[in-house]
């Protein structure tokens, strides 16, 4: 395994839920909150620790609210 | 240096243009204006000041180039005759609500539709009130000879900058075609960039870094916001009345009776003015040169006076309800 | 390996990506999932990767990206509906070092904007075009567009585009790439970071191209409405792989003046 670790902040009261960003996740760590932003949408957050930092996410939404980070191990 | 020339009316708004330090002329043909374009493609001005010469693709597509070119803060401008000018009437609305500042030059023939190729007054209208969509004026110039062609394109580009506010210069097809003798301005250099970014701060020239963005646009979707734009706009076209009213008067001063009259047939009416006074009747010609805004209270200060107003105009009587309206 | 936290991970020299600062932080005023905001933010970091944002004048349409000079933090202009490229004619002759793009949609560009665009295109201005199909209108609320595909529903084409009574759908980049004045004709999709990458570096060689002074460069990019096709954003990029590239094929068409194939 590469020795990569790599989270996602998510600007979340500008996601709008479109889960193009899960789809684009090449290691499911993206989910849809249960919870609801201030527009009523429901977010996308990080739910496990598999994230590689590849910013597939980032790149596909189209609201540009996912900043990705990535340290090597 | 300035020059005497014998031209058409056409010929000298082109070259008055040209020597205003115009930066683009963008036109597509219709008679009877095309020799506009056709000086200007002759002279090649983008050789000599810079000048850019483009033949659009139909009036409409010459009318947003306009607007393109009046939002980087150049000196631009179009010509067309009544039909075309009806098609540029979205364009126009764009650049009034844009605030954006350019020289209109129509050259009116006889319609509506198609028409006839022959000189009309017939575009008072929609010169004046607007013309197309929403609440906007221009201010409009009404030449009578070919010097006044000439002249009203260096006053037009003033008068839009000073306003951010197209001009149009409503001639029609007897001044537009017409020899007269004609005395041209001096050549004016271009703005420069640098002059532009200074004189007119909300072009559209590329961000500088130190600098917020520029946005020329019309729209605005909080309609509060879009009602204050149109107030402001109003207030514009008032100081336009307060300040800007131009006309002519010719044996006024005793008359008993007003031709009221512009462009060409303020020509023919001073000759019957003449031929009146010959026979001992007092009359006097009063001709608005800004038919937007109107010569209302110089008007307005005959009415007692006076026994009568005569409205003269090639048309089924358009000016005639500013006339009234003012007296 | 786990006993990094998130907190460390999220440092500034860990960044990897972030939204370029060319878009305003305003919300973007797309639905969710619309392929515009991703179409706008790739545009902008071709601008920041070029230093350009000083140097570019954007023209916006009539269409769901009206608001476009809301996001785009450069100069920009909004143009009548269609007429973008005359706008864009005009500023780019008046200020030819400028980059100078007009970002338009299928009906903008392919219905109202058709003359203004050919004609455009024939005198090879040297401006980028970028022309957003979805393959109806949005704005207004789901109307048939020019780029509608045959039995494709729509609210004026409520049973389906029939091609006998509302004609075929408009192939303008096929038609515009034949035209000696383009250069360079392209059309991708933002839907996957593939996409959107390859999609990104076709806006570059666009703009570089622009630079060189070779005429008009055109990319178009095949994008969803799912709003209008009433579909979810997952759901309605899929349809568009099925429905719209075998229509509207990816990839280049015209490269260095010559058409491709």
């Amino acid at each position: 395994m590469a020795k990569v670790k790599g989270d996602i902040v998510v600007d979340i009261e500008k996601c709008k839920g479109c889960e193009v960003c899960i789809t684009a996740c090449p290691n499911d760590v993206i989910a849809m909150t249960k919870s609801v932003n201030g527009k009523g949408y429901h977010y996308a957050e990080s739910v496990n620790e598999e994230c590689i930092g590849c910013a597939n996410c980032a790149i596909v939404c189209p609201d540009g609210v996912i900043t990705v980070y990535k340290v090597k191990l | 240096m300035k020059e005497l020339k014998l031209m058409k009316g056409n010929e000298a708004v082109a070259e008055a243009a040209i020597r205003a330090g115009c930066d683009g002329y963008f036109g597509y043909p219709i008679t009877p204006q095309s020799e506009i374009m056709e000086y200007l493609m002759y002279q090649e001005p983008y050789k000599t000041t810079g000048m850019i010469v483009l033949q659009a693709e139909s009036e409409v597509a010459a009318i947003n180039m306009v607007y393109g070119g009046a939002s980087c803060g150049k000196r631009v401008m179009t010509s067309s005759s009544s039909p075309g000018i009806s098609l540029k009437q979205e364009g126009i609305s764009y650049i009034a609500g844009a605030e954006l500042p350019c020289l209109i030059v129509n050259v009116v023939r006889g319609g509506p539709g198609l028409g006839t190729i022959q000189p009309a007054q017939s575009d008072y209208f929609q010169s004046t009130k607007g013309g197309g969509h929403g609440d906007y004026r221009l201010l409009v110039l009404a030449p009578s000879s070919v010097q006044e062609m000439a002249d009203f394109a260096g006053l037009g580009f003033e008068l839009a900058f000073k306003y951010r506010n197209p001009v149009m210069i409503l001639s029609d097809g007897v001044i537009g075609q017409m020899m007269e003798k004609v005395e041209l301005a001096e050549q004016q250099p271009r703005f420069t960039e640098a002059e532009i970014r200074e004189n007119t701060p909300w072009a559209t020239m590329g961000k500088p870094n130190d600098k917020e963005r520029n946005i020329i646009t019309s729209l605005d979707l909080d309609s509060h916001k879009q009602e204050r734009h149109v107030a402001h706009l109003r207030d514009k076209y008032l100081e336009m009345e307060e300040n800007e009213v131009r006309y002519e008067e010719i044996n006024c001063e005793d008359a008993e009776y007003l031709i009221v009259a512009y462009g060409s047939s303020a020509r023919i009416s001073q000759k019957a003015v003449e031929l009146a006074r010959a026979k001992g009747i007092k009359v006097g010609l009063f001709r608005p040169i800004t038919l937007f805004p109107f010569p209302k209270k110089p008007l307005l200060a005959y009415t007692n006076r006076i026994k009568g107003i005569l409205t003269v105009e090639m048309s089924l009587g358009q000016m005639i309800e500013d006339v009234k309206l003012a007296v | 390996m786990s006993d990094i936290t998130k907190e460390q991970i999220r440092q500034p020299e860990n960044l990897v990506y972030t939204k370029t600062k060319l878009l305003t932080d305003k919300a973007l005023s797309y639905c969710p999932g619309c392929g515009h905001g991703t179409a706008h933010r790739i545009v902008m970091e071709v601008i920041e990767e070029l230093g350009a944002q000083d140097n570019t004048i954007g023209i916006a349409p009539v269409g769901c990206s009206v608001l476009a000079y809301e996001f785009m933090n450069i100069d920009m202009q909004q143009a009548a509906h269609g007429r973008a490229p005359a706008v864009a004619t005009a500023v780019k002759r008046l200020l030819p070092d400028r980059y100078v793009f007009t970002y338009q949609g299928d009906g903008d560009l392919a219905a109202i904007g058709t003359a203004e665009t050919i004609h455009a295109c024939n005198r090879g201005e040297n401006i980028t075009i970028i022309f957003i199909n979805n393959g109806i209108y949005g704005m207004t609320g789901g109307q048939m567009a020019p780029t509608t595909l045959p039995n494709m529903k729509a609210s004026t084409c409520p049973y389906g585009r029939d091609v006998e009574t509302m004609g075929n759908p408009l192939k303008m980049t096929e038609l515009i790439a034949q035209l000696p004045g383009v250069h360079y004709v392209t059309r991708q999709a933002v839907h996957t970071p593939a996409g959107v990458r390859k999609t990104k570096k076709a806006i570059r060689k666009a703009f570089d191209l622009q630079k060189q002074e070779k005429g008009l460069t055109f990319v178009e990019i095949v994008s969803n409405c799912n709003s209008g096709w009433k579909m979810t954003p997952v759901q309605s990029n899929k349809w568009m792989e099925e429905n719209m590239f075998p229509f509207y094929p990816l990839g280049d068409i015209k490269v260095d003046g010559q058409l491709i194939k």
